[in-house]
């Protein structure tokens, strides 16, 4: 099936300069082998097409079924230069909530989904 | 301190606008030895520089210390709560007389004040700083437009100063989790060559450092994360141990939550090696952290370490990049995002005709595209409501105008059913860009003033 990444994870951006760090952290350990699998730098930096402009790293933190994404280029030029509203990209880290991933059938229960308000 | 004692730090700002009355409600009811403050973004020092220039009457400190010590000068001093706050911005001195003014003003005599200067070097950065770490270009490239540059320093003069005796010390720049490490190494007697407990107590200040971004701010998406209250938010309380484990907590009947799930978010926040988080005072190691809920709103961290520290202390500098001119208007109703979409056209053809000179120019409709930018999936859904957002960088204020002036003429010369603002504010603004680089630790060295009330 597929699923949205906010189904499985959550998430927190950073700023340093023109670099975004987004931190996206598995909700379950079972789920963070999807996102360690699924969820590459490259197709990190694809799914944020023109704004990030510079490399993508990812580091990996276990005990906390953690990926950090340093996103080089992605705080158009600096928070002080930006002509972006949000120039911290404090919102940043919600667009990829937004990415789609192939979870095993079996693993279903392990999904969240957003309560209705 | 006793090996068994555990040191209760409290958060009492985590940035320049942030609220007060948190910091009020952990003097009064946090039970805390020390409350720290932090009240200091990347381009603080080089804004304040700008504004001292144009206003003499500027102190050059926090424009709201008056505002935070009032609110926790009388329970932190009846209690023997100690303070460290890098209030003192470019002025450390300035900052701790005029806290001994108001501790005389509410008839607290005899309490001493240390002002710890030092972090700036604007006058020396070009020939100890040689490259800008961002472009790897020179730093004498910077030498028409640095404001300022100051060194971020770390927990020692702190240490030296409670040492000496001080109940207060208000900073300069010193690195953020260095802060709520200073308390720790004087306390509990660490070494600052012991990178195991300095990267622990480092990794608590980092912790701690953002206030309520580990009690549940910055956290909740309702109907995924949900946080109780969230009008109501305390900041963080660490109480720490001889061997740098911590509890987190906040003073009970408060709004937010503290979980693992904050405290991993906060843990990585502005991280980029999470193995390699480099201070002032260590590097630190979150890769082997341990997060235990002990109970509502107590997690414990254990697990934090550190390696040693590196020869050199970050430098940022602060340069004049010219001005940014923005304006919006708005749109809504059937057909809005076209009538934006015309708009757009409209201005892009008017930069021409009065020959905006600019070094970017960014027309975004809010509402659809203008947080996100490229990142805004093309196949986003219509808004019922658009706002047409324009920004320009320019190298001088008279293009920068541009941008406002032109918006003036989408009242009357533009697209039907267009929504305007009254232009009463200033559509201007200075742009200070910050750089970064390194200098030897040891070219940077700390002064300590002390004033008493």
């Amino acid at each position: 099936m597929k699923a949205r990444l906010e189904q499985l994870a959550h998430t927190r951006s950073g700023d340093k300069g023109n670099t975004s760090n987004i931190a996206v952290f598995a909700y379950e350990p079972a789920l963070y082998p999807l996102l360690k699998e699924q969820l590459t730098a490259e197709r990190f930096k694809a799914f944020h097409r023109a704004a990030i402009t510079g490399e993508v790293l990812r580091y990996e933190a276990e005990n906390l079924h953690a990926l950090n994404f340093v996103a080089h280029g992605a705080l158009g030029g600096g928070v002080s230069r930006s002509l972006s509203l949000d120039n911290y990209g404090k919102a940043l880290s919600a667009a990829i909530l937004g990415f789609t991933l192939d979870v095993p059938d079996e693993m279903a229960p392990l999904l969240r989904a957003r309560a209705p308000a | 301190m006793s090996e068994n004692k555990l040191l209760r730090i409290g958060s009492g700002a985590a940035w320049w606008g942030d609220r007060v009355e948190p910091a009020a409600l952990n003097a009064e009811r946090g039970d805390l030895d020390y409350l720290c403050f932090e009240t200091m973004a990347e381009a603080t020092v080089s804004a304040a520089q700008v504004r001292a220039r144009r206003d003499p009457s500027f102190p050059g400190y926090d424009t709201y210390l008056d505002d935070r010590m009032r609110a926790v000068l009388p329970a932190c001093m009846r209690r023997g709560t100690r303070i460290v706050s890098n209030q003192g911005w470019i002025n450390p001195q300035g900052a701790a007389r005029r806290i001994v003014e108001l501790l005389r003003e509410l008839g607290i005599k005899g309490v001493k004040v240390a002002a710890v200067g030092g972090s700036l070097i604007t006058d020396r950065v070009l020939e100890l700083a040689p490259t800008i770490l961002e472009n790897g270009q020179p730093t004498a490239t910077l030498k028409d437009t640095l404001i300022s540059a100051e060194a971020y320093m770390g927990a020692e003069p702190i240490v030296q100063a409670l040492r000496e005796g001080a109940q207060i010390v208000v900073t300069g720049r010193v690195a953020d989790p260095s802060l709520f490490l200073a308390p720790m190494m004087y306390e509990f007697g660490w070494d600052p060559l012991d990178h195991e407990r300095i990267g622990a107590g480092s990794g608590i200040g980092h912790l701690m450092e953002c206030g309520a971004q580990v009690t549940g701010g910055y956290f909740a998406d309702p109907g995924l994360k949900d946080v109780p209250d969230p009008w109501n938010f305390a900041f963080p309380i660490a109480e720490v141990d001889a061997q740098g484990s911590v509890t987190l907590s906040k003073v009970a009947g408060t709004g937010g939550a503290i979980t693992a799930q904050t405290v991993k978010e906060q843990m990585l926040y502005e991280v980029h090696d999470p193995a390699n988080y480099i201070t002032p005072d260590v590097v630190v190691d979150f890769t082997r952290a341990r997060i235990e809920p002990l109970g509502p709103d107590r997690v414990r961290v254990t697990g934090l370490t550190g390696k040693p520290r590196t020869p050199t202390l970050k430098v940022s500098m602060g340069c004049t990049e010219g001005f940014i001119g923005e304006d919006m208007f708005f749109y809504a109703g059937p057909g809005a995002l076209r009538r934006a979409q015309l708009a757009k056209k409209i201005l892009e053809e008017r930069f021409k005709i009065v020959k905006l000179d600019a070094e970017e120019v960014r027309i975004d409709f809010l509402g659809l595209n203008a947080i996100h930018g490229a990142a805004t999936p093309p196949d986003a859904p219509e808004p019922y409501e658009v706002a047409v957002r324009v920004a320009a960088r320019t190298r001088t204020r008279e293009e920068a105008v541009k941008v406002g002036r032109e918006v003036d003429g989408m009242a009357v010369s533009g697209v039907g059913h267009t929504g305007k603002r009254v232009p009463h504010q200033d559509r201007t603004r200075e742009v200070i860009g910050v750089w970064s680089s390194l200098v030897p630790r040891g070219q940077v060295a700390a002064h300590i003033d002390y004033f008493t009330s």
